[in-house]
């Protein structure tokens, strides 16, 4: 039997009221400042949370997120409503993480550069199986840069989805809408990216399972 | 110690394994899965670890933001003056 696994939990109420969505939409674009203060307090954090982990740098995540907003308020009008703003919002900033990482690396950010790579990572190597260790062992800060480090390190096309599918509970559609990918891309890459970071974490924890058994 | 996962069966199932532990296989397919989950131990080790992987990431805490975005954010875009 397959043990449920608990669905994200980022999402707060107002996020999914779609009646108060419209209301604030319609007041951002009248020009009113503290509607554009209510949409910054109730996505900012989200929105950082994307650009972090796309760049990890938090001095340039914080310009990415002032960008998203600067950005958004401009085109509200262009806004057509087929997503929901924070879909929106998410794929302004991704289009800005992208451009930054694009910047600093142009030759690695092309349209599929890392396939064999993926393809390599995906087969799984590490099978010692450390489900085992206790569970403090799970939640040590180390542990917790370790599991941060690993999504920085996963390849660029398989990361924003990993975040917005997996860590911000967007939607299969709704990562798709954000990142402009097909519905079975997105399927297709978080499976990768999941195995990627299995066979990622599975150096770290197998050595302190190795070592743990050692002791005892 | 590391052996890849190379049997045919294998890496045919590994393709359906998220589907499988977000609980979108049709019933057929997770039948076929258990069934060799039972005799193989390497996909066994994949799909716990795989499974614990996915755990951990969802209850991972969000790194936050700082705490001086919201009046920088404010400022920078000028939300932060009185109405004209
Ligand atoms: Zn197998």
């Amino acid at each position: 039997m397959t043990k449920e696994l608990p669905a994200p939990t980022l999402l707060s109420p107002e996020l999914l009221d779609e009646a108060y969505e419209q209301r604030l939409l319609e007041r951002i674009r009248a020009g009113d400042r503290t509607a554009c203060a209510e949409c910054i307090d109730l996505h900012s954090a989200g929105v950082y949370r994307l650009a972090l982990r796309m760049v990890g740098d938090p001095h340039e995540a914080e310009d990415i997120v002032q960008e998203t907003f600067l950005n958004a308020f401009r085109t509200i009008d262009s806004f057509e409503g087929r997503s929901s703003l924070s879909t929106w919002l998410y794929r302004i900033a991704y289009n800005a993480a992208l451009m930054r990482l694009r910047k600093k690396q142009p030759l690695h950010v092309s349209i599929e550069p890392y396939v064999d790579e993926e393809e390599t990572a995906t087969t799984p190597v590490q099978l010692f199986d450390w489900c085992c260790l206790p569970e403090e062992d799970f939640q040590t800060a180390e542990a917790r840069n370790e599991l941060e480090r690993a999504i920085g390190e996963l390849p660029e096309p398989l990361r924003a989805v990993f975040v917005l599918r997996e860590l911000e509970g967007l939607s299969t559609e709704e990562t798709a809408q954000a990142l402009d990918l097909s519905v079975s891309n997105v399927k297709v890459r978080l499976h990768r990216a999941r195995l990627w970071l299995r066979e990622r974490l599975s150096g770290y924890f197998t050595e302190l399972a190795q070592r743990s058994q050692e002791r005892n | 110690m590391d052996a890849a996962v190379s049997h045919h069966t294998c890496k045919e199932l590994l393709v359906s394994l998220s589907d499988y532990l977000d609980g979108e296989a049709a019933e057929a397919l997770c039948a076929e899965i258990e069934r060799h989950l039972a005799d193989c131990e390497d996909c066994r080790v994949v799909v716990d670890t795989l499974r614990k992987t996915i755990l951990l990431y969802r209850t991972l805490p969000p790194p936050s933001p700082p705490q001086t975005i919201r009046a920088r954010l404010l400022h920078a875009l000028e939300l932060d003056k009185d109405a004209p």
